[in-house]
Parts: structure tokens; C-alpha cells; sequence
């Protein structure tokens, strides 16, 4: 049964462990973001409606602050998984040429 | 409302459909092996992919459904936004990746990857059938919507049309085309959304929305022991009362018209309502009269605008932040609807009720977990934005999208323009969410057109480009979809589970048939939900897919012990009680005629029952399965 991937790369294990390490490090700091929002929401909701900076309530300032937080970590991930890519020159990175 | 068609949009909107039918022919001569079509040969590059996994994601549901919901109910619409944009956190740090190493065609591929087991093959393939279905209803309903004012045509037409031209794109060309169908349409969605939006703060908040915007009258009423016995204006007369809630209802006629107002709790305000009264006989009237005699108004206006502390009729030049800032401070008359049987009339109306700018941008509109609510209504928010959460990274046309560019580096940078594409898009809904609020043009009958009703206050060309883009955008996610569908039946349950080899050619064929299929089961399905809200549809679409996916996903990646019974009985699980809750629920209760408060679950959203569930399934089942030398997760 071929259940192989569509395209054949090789990444060594150091690079698969940073990777999977830097990732659950990001995605635990973002769900204990999230969490407290949701809470916020749940349990203090009249807390949203407190007007924080340039007359923008809690609600709408942590709201679309989620969402630039979600780019920004995301980012920083990419830099950090490319830096270690470039470093162990993998094959991976390699294969990607100009586009990496 | 009755629209009328344009033969400007009817234009623009031709000439959309025929880009994206001659992309499908161009690729469509291209694609001749089970690699091109399912996984567009592996061959796409990252940043393309990043705009098509944007102009998969930014269906119907986000784009027509939550700027509905923020159009009626504010910043609970916006919650949507956001859950549906963190997700791609679960995506991106804990997903993409790994999957991609697995993978081949669907994400089966990688639950399978060690365990070559017809029980994962079997769950995943009617698994990935089940939220596929349940994400395609709300794309063909948002069709239908838009199909009424573009074309003049009736919902089901619509519905039939979207079906029809999808299913002739994923039988002619597969994953490459519906690949740059959807980079094509993510990339205009998003501009023509930033144009809207500068549009909307630009032109700022009035008092009056636009000239001919229907003057909504108020009327004194004189009260006898709480019933209303008189109004001011004598060329009224009370035909008829209604009392619920704390909500008092009066029926007034004039000219031989009747219609029921809002008395105005705690005065003796009577506020002139929308109605649709179905009497026995069938007949319908709107305000009171046919549809024809279009009484029945375009609503949402500001009620009182303030501006740094002083009382103004409008204010124009807004900015991003300034808007926003103008609309929490002032206050804005919001349409609420509500539905009642009084004599032989059975009566939806939406009445007016002015509410706080803080309270729009705020919690507690759509969702009650503002100070009162119940138990259960916090549990029922909490399992929606658990569900939007973890639902993301397990959505089969999401997953799918991993195997379409070469390298897990890839999958991980095109995640990145996808979150990037997609949050700022998502912020761009909460403008044109309010600004369909005050702007006059709401279609109380249908939330899903607010955004292209607001580009339609901009004029014509604006409406016709919104429009076509609208329905390029359920286009492309049902593609994307059916795509992901006809893979899981031809790949996962005839190739592998069947154990019937098929032959690459055979294996495209199979892919289209169970396309077509699955295509007209979604025709059928979106003409039978007309009128509900495409972005609380999507929502039960993501709290399958978290419930049943992504346990196994994340365990055959993370937990050692995981066995393959285990994962094939969380999916089972996941399915099975995702849906039963979800059709026990209030929302279904009312879907089928009955009491909402007869259902026998109190929630909504399956996910904060379903999700756990489902892990603990995995884990247990997994634990009572070991065998020494029996392949385990991928750990």
C-alpha cells in the first residue's frame, strides 16, 4: 500500500525534534492567550466592556490583539524553524531554492 | 425584500464564473494521474498555496455569515472571527508539519501511516464525508443568498447553480485547478474587502443612513390596566395586543393595513416594528401587505451619535480606530427578532431596540454570558470557541491542502500567509459588519447578505464585483471540499479499505463519481437549510471535525501508545456524539418545528463534550489494546 508522501525530501532528526519543540513551546504561550479571553468573556464579561486606549474597549483591543499575536508567533516560529533549517542545511531547505 | 437584478451585475457576474471555468479547462487537459488530481502533483509553490489555503478558509461562512452575525448581533459575531483565526495556531505549531511528512493524499495517510489498519481507513474516509457535508450545506446556502439579489432567481436555483458549475470544475480538473481558482479568489476577496472597509470609515456615521431610508414613527399610547386602549394619532385603531416576556405587542390598523408595533417597556412608546404575519390560509403578508407593495424596509441606523462627549448628526473622514471609537460611544437601533402566535396569524417581527455602542462591541448580544446567564449558556459559548479552536486543523479540505506543495518547510510557510491573509481579513470583517449595521441596508430576513447589501450602498459596481466575488468564494471552498470528499471515498475507502487496486486512472475516475455524488447531496441539503446562518452552520462543521479528527491526529503524533483501535473507536465516537448532540439541540429543535425548549440537550455546540470524549476513547481503547510488537504512534 503506498501511503508514502507525494514528494520525496529527508529531514534529519535533530531539525524534526527542534521544530516539534518550538512549535508546542509557541502553541501552548497562544492557548493560555486564548484561554484568559475566553474566561474573560465567561466569567467578567462587564470587564470587556472597560474602555482600555484611544476610547477601544478590553473586548476589541484583545480581540484583534489574538489575532496580530497568531501572525506574530507565526512568524517567529517561520524565523526560528528557517534559522535551524539553514544551519543543519538540510535537504529540505535546500530543495526549496530562490522560493525559501 | 424584493430584488431586482442589475444587468451590471449580471455581468461582472458572468464574467467571474467563466475565469474560473477556463482556469478548470486549462489545468483540466494537465491532470491526467491520481497525484495531479488529488494533491495538484505536489508542485505548488508555498506562497500560492498560502493565498489558496485563505481562499479555501474565507468561505461563505466567514465572509457572508459572520459579517451577518456582526451586523445583527456585534462583537459576538467577531468571536467567530477570532476562533476561526486560532486555530490556525493548532495548524501551524502542532500540525502542518508532521502531516505533511506522513501524508499522501488525505490525512488518513498519516493517522494509517504506521498501522496500515481498514478500521482507520473506513472511519477516516466517512469521517472526512460527515464534516465535509456539514461544511458544504452552509456554502450552499450562502449560494442561494446571494443568487436572489444578483440574479433575480429564487434560493434553490441558486443552490443548483453553485452545485452544477462545482461539480464540473472537480470532474474536469481536480486539486491544481481549484488550487489557483482558490489563490484567484482569496486575493480579490481580500482587496476588495480593504476597498469596502476604507470606503465605510471614510464615509463615516449619520443620524440618517441615506436619502429614502424609512422614517420609523413612534406613537404615543394611552394604557387602561396594562392593555393599550388608544394612540395619538387617530388614523390608528388597536386591533390587537400580545404579551410575552416582558415584550408587549400591539396590533394597529390603518388605511385597512394591519401591523404590530413594540410598546416600549416602562413608557408608553409605541416604535413601528418589520413583520411577516403567515396567516391560516397560507397567505403571507410583510408589514402588513403582499411583498409586491415592498413595505417591508432595509433597516439599521445609529440612534444617537457621539463624538468626544458631544452630540452630533454625522461625522465623515473616520479612521480604522476612530470608527470604532465613535461607535462606543453612541448608540445604535438594532432590528431584534422575535416570533409569536396570536388569533390565526402566526407573526415574525423584529423590533427596534436602541443599544449602547458598548454594548455592540461587547459580549452578550447573540451569546449570553453576560451577568444572569445560565450554566449552560456560558458551557455552550465555551464548547463554540473550544470547537473553533481545535476544529481548524482538523478540516479534511484543510488537511488535504498540506500535500499539495513539496516540502513540510513549505506547508509550514504557506500556513503562515494563510494566518496572516486570513487575520487581517478577519479584522476587516468587524468593519463591515458594523458598517452594514448603521448603514441602512440590512435584509432582516437574511444576515448572510449584509456585507454584499453594504457594498450595495456604495453603488452598483461595487455590489456586482462584491457579489461575484461572494459566490467565486463558495465556488472555491466547495471545491475545495468535493475535492477533499471524492479523495476520502476513492483513496481511503475503495483503494485501501476495499482493498480494490485500482489502477491510477481508475482511481481519478472514482474520485470524480464520488464527486458528483457528493455535489448533489449538497444541493439537496442547501435548498432543505435556507435562512439560517451560515457561520453558526460552519461552527457545528468545525465541532465535528474537532471532535472526531483531531484526537487521533494529535495523539498518533504526540502519544506513543496510540493503536490503531484506538484511533478508529475516537473517531467513531467523535462522529456519533458530535452529531447526536447536535441534533438534539435547541437550535435543531427549532429546525424541526419544535420547541426550542423541548430539546433534550441544553447546548448548542457539541465540542466541549464531544472533544474530551473523544480522547478519552482513544486513550482508554489504546491502552487496552497494546500488543508487544504492534506498530504504535509516531512519536
Amino acid at each position: 500500500m503506498d501511503h508514502g508522501p507525494a514528494v520525496e525530501y529527508h529531514e534529519c532528526e535533530e531539525l524534526l525534534k527542534y521544530k516539534q519543540k518550538a512549535g508546542l513551546r509557541l502553541f501552548f504561550i497562544y492557548s493560555g492567550i486564548y484561554g484568559v479571553f475566553v474566561l474573560l468573556n465567561t466569567v467578567f464579561p462587564s470587564m470587556m466592556e472597560s474602555v482600555i486606549f484611544f476610547g477601544l474597549n478590553l473586548a476589541i483591543v484583545y480581540g484583534i490583539g489574538l489575532i496580530l499575536i497568531a501572525i506574530i508567533l507565526g512568524l517567529l516560529y517561520n524565523h526560528q524553524c528557517t534559522k535551524m533549517e539553514k544551519r543543519l542545511d538540510t535537504s529540505s531547505s535546500k530543495s526549496q531554492g530562490v522560493s525559501e | 425584500m424584493i430584488y431586482t437584478a442589475s444587468p451590471l451585475a449580471v455581468g461582472i457576474f458572468f464574467a467571474v464564473v467563466a475565469t474560473v471555468l477556463g482556469i478548470s479547462f486549462y489545468f483540466g487537459r494537465k491532470t491526467t494521474s491520481a497525484k495531479g488530481y488529488f494533491a495538484a502533483g505536489g508542485t505548488i509553490h508555498w506562497s500560492v498555496n498560502g493565498i489558496a489555503f485563505a481562499g479555501d478558509y474565507l468561505s461563505a461562512a466567514s465572509f457572508l455569515g459572520i459579517c451577518g452575525m456582526i451586523a445583527f448581533s456585534g462583537f459576538d459575531g467577531f468571536l467567530y472571527s477570532i476562533g476561526y483565526l486560532a486555530g490556525w495556531v493548532v495548524a501551524l505549531f502542532v500540525v502542518a508539519e508532521p502531516l505533511k511528512r506522513l501524508g499522501k493524499f488525505t490525512f488518513a495517510d498519516a493517522l494509517d501511516s504506521k498501522f496500515n489498519s481498514k478500521g482507520i481507513r473506513l472511519m477516516a474516509a466517512i469521517s472526512t464525508l460527515v464534516v465535509s457535508i456539514f461544511y458544504l450545506i452552509p456554502q450552499m446556502v450562502g449560494a442561494g443568498a446571494l443568487v436572489t439579489p444578483l440574479l433575480g432567481l429564487p434560493h434553490w436555483v441558486g443552490v443548483t447553480l453553485v452545485g452544477g458549475i462545482v461539480i464540473f470544475i472537480v470532474t474536469t480538473a481536480g486539486m491544481k485547478s481549484t488550487t489557483y481558482v482558490q489563490f484567484l479568489k482569496g486575493g480579490l476577496l481580500i482587496v476588495f474587502s480593504i476597498i469596502l472597509v476604507f470606503m465605510v470609515v471614510d464615509r463615516g456615521v449619520q443620524d440618517v443612513p441615506y436619502e429614502g431610508y424609512h422614517d420609523f414613527i413612534t406613537l404615543e399610547a394611552e394604557l387602561t390596566e396594562g392593555s393599550v386602549t388608544s394612540v395619538s394619532d387617530p388614523a390608528y385603531t388597536v386591533a390587537g395586543e400580545y404579551t410575552e416576556n416582558g415584550l408587549h405587542f400591539v396590533k394597529l390598523q390603518r388605511d385597512g393595513i394591519n401591523n404590530w408595533w413594540n410598546l416600549e417597556s416602562g413608557t408608553g412608546t409605541l416604535t413601528e416594528a418589520l413583520t411577516i404575519v403567515t396567516l391560516d390560509d397560507g397567505s403571507v403578508l410583510f408589514n402588513g401587505a403582499p411583498r409586491e407593495d415592498q413595505l417591508f424596509y432595509s433597516v439599521g441606523n445609529m440612534h444617537r451619535i457621539m463624538v468626544d462627549g458631544e452630540q452630533v448628526e454625522e461625522v465623515h473622514g473616520l479612521n480604522v480606530i476612530s470608527f470604532l471609537a465613535v461607535i462606543q460611544e453612541s448608540e445604535v437601533v438594532r432590528f431584534v427578532a422575535d416570533v409569536f402566535t396570536s388569533g390565526d396569524e402566526k407573526v415574525r417581527i423584529w423590533y427596534q431596540k436602541v443599544t449602547p455602542g458598548n454594548e455592540i462591541l461587547s459580549p452578550g448580544l447573540k451569546f449570553h454570558i453576560d451577568e444572569g446567564s445560565s450554566f449552560a449558556d456560558k458551557m455552550n459559548f465555551i464548547s463554540l470557541m473550544l470547537a473553533l479552536f481545535f476544529g481548524t486543523a482538523a478540516l479534511p479540505h484543510v488537511l488535504i491542502r498540506y500535500y499539495t506543495v513539496p516540502t513540510p518547510a513549505a506547508a509550514r510557510k504557506s500556513t503562515i500567509v494563510a494566518i496572516a491573509a486570513i487575520g487581517f481579513f478577519y479584522i476587516l470583517t468587524l468593519y463591515m459588519g458594523l458598517g452594514a449595521m448603521i448603514s441602512g441596508v440590512l435584509d432582516v430576513e437574511s444576515s448572510n447578505m449584509s456585507a454584499p447589501l453594504l457594498a450595495q450602498s456604495f453603488g452598483t459596481l461595487m455590489f456586482a464585483i462584491i457579489s461575484a466575488i461572494a459566490f467565486a468564494t463558495v465556488l472555491g471552498t466547495v471545491s475545495g471540499l468535493i475535492v477533499a470528499s471524492s479523495g476520502a471515498v476513492a483513496h481511503d475507502f475503495i483503494d485501501n479499505f476495499l482493498g480494490r487496486k485500482l489502477t491510477d486512472h481508475k482511481k481519478v475516475v472514482a474520485g470524480k463519481l464520488a464527486a458528483v455524488g457528493t455535489g448533489i447531496i449538497a444541493i439537496l441539503l442547501g435548498i432543505a437549510f435556507k435562512g439560517m446562518n451560515v457561520a453558526f452552520l460552519v461552527g457545528l462543521a468545525f465541532a465535528i471535525a474537532a471532535s472526531a479528527n483531531l484526537p487521533s491526529i494529535l495523539m498518533v503524533l504526540f502519544w506513543k501508545k496510540t493503536t490503531a483501535k484506538g484511533i478508529a473507536a475516537s473517531i467513531t465516537t467523535g462522529i456519533i456524539s458530535a452529531l447526536g448532540i447536535i441534533m438534539l439541540s435547541p437550535s435543531m429543535y427549532t429546525r424541526y418545528g419544535l420547541e426550542a425548549s423541548a430539546a433534550p440537550f441544553p447546548l448548542d455546540n457539541p465540542g466541549i463534550i464531544s472533544i474530551p470524549l473523544s480522547f478519552a476513547v482513544l486513550i482508554i481503547v489504546s491502552l487496552m489494546t497494546q500488543e508487544k510488537g504492534q506498530p504504535q504512534g509516531v512519536n
